[in-house]
Protein backbone atom coordinates (compact mmCIF):
# COMPACT_ATOMS: atom_id res chain seq x y z
CA UNK A 1 0.00 0.00 0.00
CA UNK A 2 1.23 3.44 -0.87
CA UNK A 3 2.39 5.65 1.98
CA UNK A 4 3.60 9.09 1.04
CA UNK A 5 5.98 10.68 3.49
CA UNK A 6 8.77 13.15 4.01
CA UNK A 7 12.31 12.22 4.91
CA UNK A 8 14.15 15.02 6.67
CA UNK A 9 17.92 15.00 6.67
CA UNK A 10 19.17 16.53 9.91
CA UNK A 11 22.68 16.31 8.52
CA UNK A 12 22.06 19.05 6.00
CA UNK A 13 19.19 21.12 7.45
CA UNK A 14 20.55 24.58 8.13
CA UNK A 15 17.46 25.90 9.94
CA UNK A 16 16.61 28.59 7.40
CA UNK A 17 12.82 28.23 7.86
CA UNK A 18 12.23 28.30 4.10
CA UNK A 19 10.06 25.19 4.48
CA UNK A 20 8.03 26.97 7.17
CA UNK A 21 7.35 30.07 5.12
CA UNK A 22 6.71 28.27 1.84
CA UNK A 23 4.34 25.89 3.63
CA UNK A 24 2.45 28.80 5.14
CA UNK A 25 2.40 30.62 1.81
CA UNK A 26 1.01 27.66 -0.11
CA UNK A 27 -1.47 26.48 2.48
CA UNK A 28 -2.83 29.89 3.40
CA UNK A 29 -3.63 30.51 -0.26
CA UNK A 30 -5.44 27.28 -0.95
CA UNK A 31 -9.15 26.51 -1.39
CA UNK A 32 -9.41 25.32 2.25
CA UNK A 33 -9.20 28.90 3.47
CA UNK A 34 -6.40 30.86 5.03
CA UNK A 35 -4.39 29.88 8.06
CA UNK A 36 -4.84 32.02 11.15
CA UNK A 37 -2.28 34.77 11.51
CA UNK A 38 -3.00 37.00 14.49
CA UNK A 39 -0.88 40.09 15.08
CA UNK A 40 1.72 39.02 12.52
CA UNK A 41 3.76 42.22 12.84
CA UNK A 42 2.76 43.11 16.38
CA UNK A 43 3.48 42.05 19.89
CA UNK A 44 2.50 38.48 20.71
CA UNK A 45 1.96 37.13 17.20
CA UNK A 46 0.13 33.81 16.97
CA UNK A 47 -0.90 31.72 14.02
CA UNK A 48 -1.39 28.31 12.52
CA UNK A 49 1.60 26.60 10.95
CA UNK A 50 1.81 23.07 9.60
CA UNK A 51 5.55 22.97 9.97
CA UNK A 52 7.94 24.39 12.54
CA UNK A 53 11.71 24.30 12.74
CA UNK A 54 13.17 23.95 16.20
CA UNK A 55 16.77 24.24 17.22
CA UNK A 56 18.64 22.07 19.69
CA UNK A 57 22.17 22.21 20.93
CA UNK A 58 23.76 18.84 21.58
CA UNK A 59 26.72 18.41 23.91
CA UNK A 60 28.59 20.74 26.24
CA UNK A 61 30.41 23.86 25.12
CA UNK A 62 32.76 24.00 23.27
CA UNK A 63 32.03 20.54 21.90
CA UNK A 64 28.52 21.29 20.74
CA UNK A 65 26.55 20.63 17.63
CA UNK A 66 23.52 22.61 16.61
CA UNK A 67 20.72 20.52 15.20
CA UNK A 68 17.85 22.18 13.40
CA UNK A 69 14.80 20.02 13.66
CA UNK A 70 11.84 20.59 11.32
CA UNK A 71 8.64 18.94 12.52
CA UNK A 72 5.27 18.57 10.84
CA UNK A 73 2.60 15.86 10.87
CA UNK A 74 4.40 12.53 10.55
CA UNK A 75 1.48 10.78 8.77
CA UNK A 76 1.67 7.77 11.07
CA UNK A 77 0.81 4.40 9.58
CA UNK A 78 -1.21 3.77 12.77
CA UNK A 79 -2.35 7.30 13.59
CA UNK A 80 -3.68 7.62 17.17
CA UNK A 81 -5.47 10.86 16.25
CA UNK A 82 -7.85 9.17 13.79
CA UNK A 83 -9.86 6.66 15.89
CA UNK A 84 -10.51 9.20 18.67
CA UNK A 85 -12.23 11.68 16.34
CA UNK A 86 -15.95 11.61 17.19
CA UNK A 87 -17.11 12.88 13.80
CA UNK A 88 -14.84 11.09 11.36
CA UNK A 89 -13.38 14.44 10.28
CA UNK A 90 -9.89 13.10 10.95
CA UNK A 91 -9.05 10.29 8.57
CA UNK A 92 -6.25 8.46 6.84
CA UNK A 93 -6.52 8.14 3.08
CA UNK A 94 -6.37 4.56 1.86
CA UNK A 95 -4.87 5.43 -1.51
CA UNK A 96 -1.74 7.24 -0.31
CA UNK A 97 -1.70 7.11 3.49
CA UNK A 98 -2.00 10.87 4.01
CA UNK A 99 -3.70 11.78 7.31
CA UNK A 100 -6.18 14.58 6.65
CA UNK A 101 -8.83 16.63 8.43
CA UNK A 102 -12.14 17.32 6.76
CA UNK A 103 -12.52 20.97 7.78
CA UNK A 104 -16.26 20.83 7.07
CA UNK A 105 -16.85 17.99 9.52
CA UNK A 106 -14.47 19.03 12.30
CA UNK A 107 -16.20 20.36 15.41
CA UNK A 108 -13.01 21.72 16.98
CA UNK A 109 -13.13 19.55 20.11
CA UNK A 110 -9.32 19.28 20.14
CA UNK A 111 -9.44 15.61 21.16
CA UNK A 112 -7.25 14.57 18.21
CA UNK A 113 -4.60 17.07 19.24
CA UNK A 114 -4.55 15.51 22.70
CA UNK A 115 -4.18 12.10 21.08
CA UNK A 116 -1.17 13.11 18.96
CA UNK A 117 2.05 12.60 20.95
CA UNK A 118 3.98 14.82 18.53
CA UNK A 119 1.87 17.96 18.85
CA UNK A 120 1.50 18.06 15.09
CA UNK A 121 -2.05 19.44 15.07
CA UNK A 122 -3.05 23.04 15.66
CA UNK A 123 -6.49 24.50 16.18
CA UNK A 124 -7.06 27.37 13.78
CA UNK A 125 -8.09 30.42 15.79
CA UNK A 126 -10.27 31.83 13.02
CA UNK A 127 -11.97 28.80 11.50
CA UNK A 128 -12.01 27.01 14.91
CA UNK A 129 -11.21 23.67 13.30
CA UNK A 130 -8.16 21.43 13.64
CA UNK A 131 -5.50 21.87 10.99
CA UNK A 132 -2.38 19.97 10.13
CA UNK A 133 0.08 19.17 7.36
CA UNK A 134 -1.66 17.77 4.28
CA UNK A 135 1.57 16.90 2.43
CA UNK A 136 0.22 19.56 0.03
CA UNK A 137 -2.44 17.15 -1.17
CA UNK A 138 -3.83 19.94 -3.36
CA UNK A 139 -0.51 20.22 -5.13
CA UNK A 140 1.06 16.78 -5.50
CA UNK A 141 -1.74 15.53 -7.76
CA UNK A 142 -2.26 18.77 -9.68
CA UNK A 143 -1.77 17.84 -13.31
CA UNK A 144 -1.68 21.49 -14.39
CA UNK A 145 1.73 21.70 -12.71
CA UNK A 146 4.83 20.24 -14.35
CA UNK A 147 5.78 16.84 -12.95
CA UNK A 148 8.83 18.24 -11.17
CA UNK A 149 6.65 20.65 -9.16
CA UNK A 150 4.16 18.04 -7.96
CA UNK A 151 5.81 17.92 -4.56
CA UNK A 152 5.00 19.52 -1.19
CA UNK A 153 5.89 23.21 -1.01
CA UNK A 154 8.43 22.62 1.76
CA UNK A 155 10.33 20.07 -0.33
CA UNK A 156 10.55 22.45 -3.28
CA UNK A 157 11.66 25.32 -1.07
CA UNK A 158 14.46 23.56 0.79
CA UNK A 159 17.76 25.05 -0.42
CA UNK A 160 19.88 22.17 0.89
CA UNK A 161 17.65 19.29 -0.22
CA UNK A 162 17.19 18.30 3.37
CA UNK A 163 13.62 17.24 2.58
CA UNK A 164 12.82 14.26 0.40
CA UNK A 165 9.33 13.23 -0.63
CA UNK A 166 8.09 9.85 -1.79
CA UNK A 167 6.47 6.53 -1.03
CA UNK A 168 8.13 4.85 1.96
CA UNK A 169 6.47 1.55 1.14
CA UNK A 170 8.11 1.39 -2.28
CA UNK A 171 11.58 -0.07 -1.61
CA UNK A 172 13.08 1.64 -4.64
CA UNK A 173 11.77 5.14 -3.98
CA UNK A 174 14.18 7.95 -3.17
CA UNK A 175 12.90 8.09 0.42
CA UNK A 176 13.20 4.36 1.04
CA UNK A 177 16.73 4.32 -0.30
CA UNK A 178 17.64 7.32 1.86
CA UNK A 179 16.17 5.68 4.98
CA UNK A 180 17.87 2.39 4.27
CA UNK A 181 21.29 3.73 3.41
CA UNK A 182 21.57 6.53 5.95
CA UNK A 183 20.03 5.03 9.06
CA UNK A 184 16.68 6.83 8.86
CA UNK A 185 14.63 6.65 12.06
CA UNK A 186 11.17 7.44 13.42
CA UNK A 187 10.25 9.78 16.27
CA UNK A 188 9.01 8.33 19.58
CA UNK A 189 8.97 4.72 18.38
CA UNK A 190 7.88 3.69 21.89
CA UNK A 191 4.22 4.48 21.16
CA UNK A 192 3.84 2.17 18.17
CA UNK A 193 2.41 4.89 15.97
CA UNK A 194 4.79 3.93 13.17
CA UNK A 195 5.28 7.41 11.69
CA UNK A 196 5.74 7.49 7.94
CA UNK A 197 8.02 10.52 8.06
CA UNK A 198 11.59 9.58 8.87
CA UNK A 199 14.62 11.56 9.96
CA UNK A 200 18.16 10.99 8.77
CA UNK A 201 20.69 11.38 11.59
CA UNK A 202 23.79 13.54 11.74
CA UNK A 203 26.58 11.74 9.91
CA UNK A 204 30.31 12.27 10.20
CA UNK A 205 31.95 12.61 6.80
CA UNK A 206 35.58 11.60 7.28
CA UNK A 207 38.53 10.53 5.18
CA UNK A 208 41.63 9.01 6.72
CA UNK A 209 45.01 10.10 5.40
CA UNK A 210 48.26 8.49 6.45
CA UNK A 211 51.27 10.62 7.13
CA UNK A 212 53.21 9.28 4.17
CA UNK A 213 50.32 10.24 1.95
CA UNK A 214 50.78 13.88 2.88
CA UNK A 215 54.25 14.09 1.29
CA UNK A 216 54.41 13.47 -2.40
CA UNK A 217 57.10 11.02 -3.38
CA UNK A 218 57.98 11.38 -7.00
CA UNK A 219 56.58 8.42 -8.85
CA UNK A 220 57.03 5.90 -6.03
CA UNK A 221 55.89 2.96 -8.12
CA UNK A 222 57.63 4.16 -11.24
CA UNK A 223 54.41 3.96 -13.16
CA UNK A 224 55.38 6.45 -15.83
CA UNK A 225 58.63 4.73 -16.73
CA UNK A 226 58.97 4.27 -20.43
CA UNK A 227 58.28 0.66 -21.28
CA UNK A 228 60.85 -1.21 -23.33
CA UNK A 229 60.11 -1.74 -26.99
CA UNK A 230 58.84 -5.26 -27.64
CA UNK A 231 61.05 -7.47 -29.70
CA UNK A 232 60.15 -8.03 -33.31
CA UNK A 233 58.94 -11.59 -32.60
CA UNK A 234 56.92 -10.66 -29.50
CA UNK A 235 53.27 -9.78 -29.36
CA UNK A 236 52.46 -6.13 -29.67
CA UNK A 237 49.48 -4.42 -28.11
CA UNK A 238 47.75 -4.62 -31.47
CA UNK A 239 47.97 -8.40 -31.48
CA UNK A 240 46.23 -8.92 -28.12
CA UNK A 241 43.47 -6.35 -28.36
CA UNK A 242 40.69 -6.40 -30.84
CA UNK A 243 40.08 -2.84 -31.90
CA UNK B 1 -2.49 19.85 29.80
CA UNK B 2 -4.27 23.15 29.96
CA UNK B 3 -7.44 22.62 32.04
CA UNK B 4 -10.45 23.87 30.09
CA UNK B 5 -13.23 25.12 32.31
CA UNK B 6 -15.87 23.85 29.90
CA UNK B 7 -14.67 20.29 30.42
CA UNK B 8 -14.17 20.77 34.15
CA UNK B 9 -17.79 21.89 34.49
CA UNK B 10 -19.08 19.25 32.08
CA UNK B 11 -17.49 16.31 33.88
CA UNK B 12 -18.28 17.50 37.40
CA UNK B 13 -21.87 18.59 36.67
CA UNK B 14 -22.90 15.41 34.88
CA UNK B 15 -21.09 13.47 37.61
CA UNK B 16 -23.37 15.08 40.19
CA UNK B 17 -26.38 14.33 37.98
CA UNK B 18 -25.42 10.70 37.53
CA UNK B 19 -24.68 10.28 41.25
CA UNK B 20 -27.97 11.93 42.22
CA UNK B 21 -29.92 9.65 39.93
CA UNK B 22 -28.12 6.59 41.31
CA UNK B 23 -29.02 7.81 44.81
CA UNK B 24 -32.70 8.27 43.91
CA UNK B 25 -32.88 4.87 42.30
CA UNK B 26 -31.06 3.17 45.17
CA UNK B 27 -33.64 4.63 47.53
CA UNK B 28 -36.47 3.38 45.35
CA UNK B 29 -34.92 -0.07 45.01
CA UNK B 30 -34.53 -0.41 48.78
CA UNK B 31 -38.13 0.66 49.33
CA UNK B 32 -39.39 -1.91 46.82
CA UNK B 33 -37.85 -4.71 48.84
CA UNK B 34 -39.23 -3.03 51.99
CA UNK B 35 -35.89 -2.14 53.51
CA UNK B 36 -36.65 1.57 53.47
CA UNK B 37 -39.92 3.48 53.71
CA UNK B 38 -41.62 4.29 50.39
CA UNK B 39 -41.12 7.93 49.32
CA UNK B 40 -43.69 10.15 47.71
CA UNK B 41 -43.12 9.60 44.03
CA UNK B 42 -44.46 13.05 43.10
CA UNK B 43 -42.40 15.26 45.37
CA UNK B 44 -39.37 13.04 45.95
CA UNK B 45 -38.60 11.07 42.80
CA UNK B 46 -40.30 13.54 40.47
CA UNK B 47 -38.55 16.64 41.81
CA UNK B 48 -35.37 14.68 42.41
CA UNK B 49 -35.30 13.76 38.73
CA UNK B 50 -35.88 17.42 37.86
CA UNK B 51 -32.87 18.37 39.98
CA UNK B 52 -30.83 15.66 38.22
CA UNK B 53 -31.89 17.09 34.87
CA UNK B 54 -30.81 20.60 35.90
CA UNK B 55 -27.28 19.34 36.57
CA UNK B 56 -27.13 17.22 33.42
CA UNK B 57 -28.37 20.03 31.18
CA UNK B 58 -25.99 22.50 32.82
CA UNK B 59 -23.18 20.06 32.01
CA UNK B 60 -24.39 19.79 28.45
CA UNK B 61 -24.39 23.58 28.11
CA UNK B 62 -20.86 23.73 29.53
CA UNK B 63 -19.68 21.18 26.97
CA UNK B 64 -20.82 23.42 24.11
CA UNK B 65 -18.22 25.99 25.13
CA UNK B 66 -15.49 23.44 24.55
CA UNK B 67 -16.29 23.09 20.86
CA UNK B 68 -14.94 25.33 18.14
CA UNK B 69 -17.95 24.54 15.96
CA UNK B 70 -20.86 23.62 18.27
CA UNK B 71 -23.34 23.83 15.39
CA UNK B 72 -21.83 20.63 14.02
CA UNK B 73 -22.07 18.78 17.34
CA UNK B 74 -24.67 16.39 15.92
CA UNK B 75 -21.90 14.79 13.86
CA UNK B 76 -20.19 13.54 17.02
CA UNK B 77 -22.53 10.56 17.29
CA UNK B 78 -21.19 8.99 14.10
CA UNK B 79 -17.93 7.38 15.20
CA UNK B 80 -19.11 5.31 18.15
CA UNK B 81 -17.24 2.29 16.84
CA UNK B 82 -13.85 3.82 17.59
CA UNK B 83 -14.21 6.99 19.69
CA UNK B 84 -15.07 7.10 23.38
CA UNK B 85 -16.02 10.75 22.94
CA UNK B 86 -18.59 9.71 20.36
CA UNK B 87 -19.90 7.03 22.72
CA UNK B 88 -20.23 9.60 25.50
CA UNK B 89 -22.14 11.88 23.16
CA UNK B 90 -24.61 9.06 22.52
CA UNK B 91 -24.98 7.89 26.12
CA UNK B 92 -25.36 11.38 27.64
CA UNK B 93 -28.56 12.36 25.75
CA UNK B 94 -29.94 8.85 26.27
CA UNK B 95 -29.33 9.21 30.00
CA UNK B 96 -30.93 12.66 30.01
CA UNK B 97 -33.96 11.36 28.11
CA UNK B 98 -34.48 8.37 30.39
CA UNK B 99 -33.99 10.54 33.49
CA UNK B 100 -36.70 12.84 32.13
CA UNK B 101 -38.95 9.84 31.46
CA UNK B 102 -38.27 8.49 34.94
CA UNK B 103 -39.15 11.89 36.39
CA UNK B 104 -42.38 12.21 34.36
CA UNK B 105 -43.49 8.71 35.29
CA UNK B 106 -42.97 9.49 38.96
CA UNK B 107 -44.21 13.09 38.93
CA UNK B 108 -47.52 12.29 37.20
CA UNK B 109 -47.75 8.89 38.87
CA UNK B 110 -48.02 7.04 35.54
CA UNK B 111 -46.60 4.04 37.25
CA UNK B 112 -48.47 0.78 36.54
CA UNK B 113 -47.28 -2.41 38.22
CA UNK B 114 -45.82 -4.48 35.39
CA UNK B 115 -45.46 -7.73 37.31
CA UNK B 116 -45.02 -9.02 40.82
CA UNK B 117 -42.46 -11.33 42.30
CA UNK B 118 -43.76 -13.81 44.92
CA UNK B 119 -46.87 -11.63 45.12
CA UNK B 120 -44.96 -9.27 47.42
CA UNK B 121 -42.47 -7.32 45.36
CA UNK B 122 -44.34 -5.17 42.85
CA UNK B 123 -42.20 -4.17 39.91
CA UNK B 124 -43.48 -0.85 38.62
CA UNK B 125 -42.74 0.84 35.32
CA UNK B 126 -40.47 3.43 36.97
CA UNK B 127 -38.39 0.63 38.48
CA UNK B 128 -37.70 -0.85 35.04
CA UNK B 129 -36.99 2.55 33.45
CA UNK B 130 -34.76 3.44 36.40
CA UNK B 131 -32.95 0.11 36.12
CA UNK B 132 -32.12 0.73 32.47
CA UNK B 133 -31.10 4.28 33.33
CA UNK B 134 -28.79 3.01 36.08
CA UNK B 135 -26.93 1.00 33.47
CA UNK B 136 -26.70 4.17 31.37
CA UNK B 137 -25.40 6.15 34.36
CA UNK B 138 -22.53 3.72 34.84
CA UNK B 139 -21.96 3.54 31.08
CA UNK B 140 -21.70 7.33 31.03
CA UNK B 141 -19.13 7.32 33.86
CA UNK B 142 -17.20 4.71 31.91
CA UNK B 143 -17.36 6.60 28.60
CA UNK B 144 -16.40 9.94 30.16
CA UNK B 145 -13.43 8.45 31.97
CA UNK B 146 -12.32 6.33 29.02
CA UNK B 147 -12.02 9.49 26.89
CA UNK B 148 -9.03 10.28 29.08
CA UNK B 149 -7.93 6.79 30.08
CA UNK B 150 -7.65 5.57 26.48
CA UNK B 151 -4.99 8.10 25.46
CA UNK B 152 -2.06 5.85 26.28
CA UNK B 153 0.72 8.42 26.10
CA UNK B 154 -0.98 10.69 28.61
CA UNK B 155 0.37 8.34 31.23
CA UNK B 156 -1.25 10.09 34.21
CA UNK B 157 -4.65 9.28 32.70
CA UNK B 158 -4.00 5.91 31.12
CA UNK B 159 -4.96 3.83 34.13
CA UNK B 160 -8.12 2.02 35.30
CA UNK B 161 -7.99 4.32 38.33
CA UNK B 162 -9.25 7.12 36.09
CA UNK B 163 -12.49 5.21 35.50
CA UNK B 164 -12.79 4.29 39.17
CA UNK B 165 -12.21 7.88 40.28
CA UNK B 166 -14.69 9.41 37.85
CA UNK B 167 -17.32 6.91 38.99
CA UNK B 168 -16.68 7.24 42.70
CA UNK B 169 -16.22 11.04 42.76
CA UNK B 170 -19.37 11.60 40.68
CA UNK B 171 -21.35 9.20 42.86
CA UNK B 172 -20.03 10.77 46.07
CA UNK B 173 -21.12 14.26 45.03
CA UNK B 174 -24.49 12.90 43.86
CA UNK B 175 -25.13 11.15 47.17
CA UNK B 176 -24.10 14.31 49.06
CA UNK B 177 -26.64 16.27 47.03
CA UNK B 178 -29.23 13.53 47.63
CA UNK B 179 -28.64 13.89 51.37
CA UNK B 180 -29.30 17.62 51.19
CA UNK B 181 -32.30 17.06 48.90
CA UNK B 182 -33.78 14.46 51.26
CA UNK B 183 -33.25 16.82 54.19
CA UNK B 184 -35.00 19.72 52.42
CA UNK B 185 -37.95 17.56 51.29
CA UNK B 186 -38.31 16.11 54.79
CA UNK B 187 -37.78 12.60 53.53
CA UNK B 188 -36.86 9.77 55.87
CA UNK B 189 -33.87 8.82 53.73
CA UNK B 190 -31.47 11.45 55.09
CA UNK B 191 -29.48 9.05 57.25
CA UNK B 192 -29.43 6.44 54.50
CA UNK B 193 -28.04 8.86 51.90
CA UNK B 194 -25.68 10.45 54.40
CA UNK B 195 -24.21 7.05 55.24
CA UNK B 196 -23.70 6.20 51.58
CA UNK B 197 -22.29 9.65 50.80
CA UNK B 198 -19.69 9.15 53.54
CA UNK B 199 -18.88 5.60 52.42
CA UNK B 200 -18.47 6.55 48.76
CA UNK B 201 -16.49 9.68 49.64
CA UNK B 202 -14.09 7.62 51.72
CA UNK B 203 -13.79 5.01 48.98
CA UNK B 204 -13.07 7.79 46.47
CA UNK B 205 -10.45 9.17 48.87
CA UNK B 206 -8.64 5.82 48.80
CA UNK B 207 -8.69 5.50 45.02
CA UNK B 208 -7.79 9.16 44.40
CA UNK B 209 -4.84 8.89 46.76
CA UNK B 210 -3.88 5.71 44.94
CA UNK B 211 -3.85 7.55 41.61
CA UNK B 212 -1.89 10.46 43.13
CA UNK B 213 0.72 8.02 44.42
CA UNK B 214 0.83 6.24 41.09
CA UNK B 215 1.31 9.50 39.21
CA UNK B 216 3.97 10.71 41.64
CA UNK B 217 6.12 7.70 40.74
CA UNK B 218 5.35 7.57 37.05
CA UNK B 219 8.12 6.63 34.62
CA UNK B 220 7.74 8.55 31.41
CA UNK B 221 8.26 6.47 28.32
CA UNK B 222 9.19 9.39 26.10
CA UNK B 223 12.16 11.64 26.57
CA UNK B 224 13.69 14.45 24.58
CA UNK B 225 16.04 11.83 23.19
CA UNK B 226 13.28 9.69 21.72
CA UNK B 227 11.37 12.81 20.70
CA UNK B 228 14.08 14.04 18.34
CA UNK B 229 15.92 10.74 17.98
CA UNK B 230 19.31 11.97 19.09
CA UNK B 231 20.94 9.73 21.67
CA UNK B 232 22.83 12.22 23.77
CA UNK B 233 22.64 12.93 27.47
CA UNK B 234 23.04 16.67 27.06
CA UNK B 235 20.47 18.25 24.75
CA UNK B 236 19.34 21.83 25.17
CA UNK B 237 16.58 23.47 23.21
CA UNK B 238 17.61 26.83 21.85
CA UNK B 239 14.49 27.74 19.89
CA UNK B 240 11.00 26.29 19.60
CA UNK B 241 10.54 27.70 16.12
CA UNK B 242 8.68 30.90 16.95
CA UNK B 243 8.98 33.76 19.35
CA UNK B 244 5.47 34.15 20.79
CA UNK B 245 2.75 31.65 21.66
CA UNK B 246 1.11 29.00 19.56
CA UNK B 247 -1.55 26.33 19.99
CA UNK B 248 1.22 24.00 21.16
CA UNK B 249 2.28 26.28 23.99
CA UNK B 250 -1.27 27.19 25.02
CA UNK B 251 -3.10 23.87 24.91
CA UNK B 252 -0.62 21.54 26.59
CA UNK B 253 0.75 23.65 29.45
CA UNK B 254 -1.31 24.57 32.51
CA UNK B 255 0.78 27.69 33.02
CA UNK B 256 0.36 27.72 36.80
CA UNK B 257 3.23 28.17 39.18
CA UNK B 258 4.44 25.17 41.15
CA UNK B 259 3.01 26.74 44.24
CA UNK B 260 -0.46 27.20 42.79
CA UNK B 261 -0.34 23.71 41.32
CA UNK B 262 0.45 22.19 44.71
CA UNK B 263 -2.06 24.35 46.53
CA UNK B 264 -4.83 23.17 44.21
CA UNK B 265 -3.96 19.58 45.10
CA UNK B 266 -4.21 20.23 48.83
CA UNK B 267 -7.36 22.29 48.31
CA UNK B 268 -9.18 19.49 46.60
CA UNK B 269 -7.89 16.88 49.03
CA UNK B 270 -9.40 18.99 51.81
CA UNK B 271 -12.62 20.11 50.13
CA UNK B 272 -13.67 16.85 48.50
CA UNK B 273 -12.99 14.38 51.28
CA UNK B 274 -12.67 15.37 54.97
CA UNK B 275 -14.76 18.56 55.06
CA UNK B 276 -17.94 17.11 53.50
CA UNK B 277 -17.68 14.01 55.70
CA UNK B 278 -17.33 16.26 58.75
CA UNK B 279 -20.25 18.47 57.68
CA UNK B 280 -22.46 15.47 56.95
CA UNK B 281 -21.67 14.23 60.45
CA UNK B 282 -22.59 17.64 61.90
CA UNK B 283 -25.73 17.65 59.76
CA UNK B 284 -26.79 14.28 61.13
CA UNK B 285 -26.26 15.58 64.64
CA UNK B 286 -28.10 18.87 64.20
CA UNK B 287 -30.63 17.73 61.55
CA UNK B 288 -30.21 20.98 59.65
CA UNK B 289 -30.71 20.81 55.91
CA UNK B 290 -28.44 23.82 55.34
CA UNK B 291 -25.46 21.91 56.71
CA UNK B 292 -25.99 19.13 54.17
CA UNK B 293 -26.32 21.71 51.40
CA UNK B 294 -23.08 23.29 52.56
CA UNK B 295 -21.42 19.84 52.57
CA UNK B 296 -22.47 19.32 48.94
CA UNK B 297 -21.44 22.84 47.89
CA UNK B 298 -17.99 22.44 49.42
CA UNK B 299 -17.55 19.01 47.88
CA UNK B 300 -18.56 20.34 44.46
CA UNK B 301 -16.11 23.24 44.73
CA UNK B 302 -13.48 20.71 45.70
CA UNK B 303 -14.35 18.60 42.67
CA UNK B 304 -13.78 21.61 40.41
CA UNK B 305 -10.29 21.85 41.90
CA UNK B 306 -9.87 18.08 41.60
CA UNK B 307 -10.73 18.17 37.89
CA UNK B 308 -8.44 21.15 37.31
CA UNK B 309 -5.64 19.21 38.92
CA UNK B 310 -6.50 16.07 36.93
CA UNK B 311 -6.00 17.96 33.66
CA UNK B 312 -3.04 20.04 34.80
CA UNK B 313 -1.16 17.03 36.09
CA UNK B 314 -1.15 15.23 32.73
CA UNK B 315 2.12 15.84 30.93
CA UNK B 316 1.73 15.58 27.21
CA UNK B 317 4.76 14.17 25.36
CA UNK B 318 4.57 17.01 22.85
CA UNK B 319 5.78 19.30 25.66
CA UNK B 320 9.20 17.71 25.14
CA UNK B 321 9.44 19.79 21.97
CA UNK B 322 8.80 22.96 23.96
CA UNK B 323 11.48 22.84 26.64
CA UNK B 324 11.94 26.59 26.55
CA UNK B 325 8.26 27.48 26.41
Amino acid sequence: MKQLALVIDLNVCVGCHACVTSCKEWNTSGPAGFLADRNPYDADPSGTFFNRVQTFEIGAYPKTETVHFPKSCLHCEDPPCVPVCPTGASYKRAQDGIVLVDYDKCIGCKYCSWACPYGARELDQNQRVMKKCTLCVDRIYDESLPQSERKPACVLACPTTARLFGDVNDPDSVVSVAIRENGGYQLMPEWGTNPANHYLPRRKTQISIHEDELIRVDNPLKKERQLPMPGSEEQTLDDITSW
Amino acid sequence: MHPAFSVIFLTTLIGVGQGLFLALYTGQLYSVVNVLPVQDSHSFYGLGSLLTLVFLLAGLVASVFHLGRPERAWRTATRWRSSWLSREVIVLPAFIALTALYGVINYYDLNPVLFSLNGEIHVELSLVVGGVNTVLAFALFFCTAMIYACVKFLQEWATPLTVVNYTLLGSASGFSLATAFAAYTGSGLVAFYAAWAVIITLAAFVTRIASLLRNANIKYKSSLRSAIGIRHSNIQQKSCGFMAGSFNTREYFHGATKRKFRSVKWTFLLLVFPLPVLLIGIGLGTSQAQVFALAFAIQYLGLLAERWFFFAQARHPQNLYYQTA
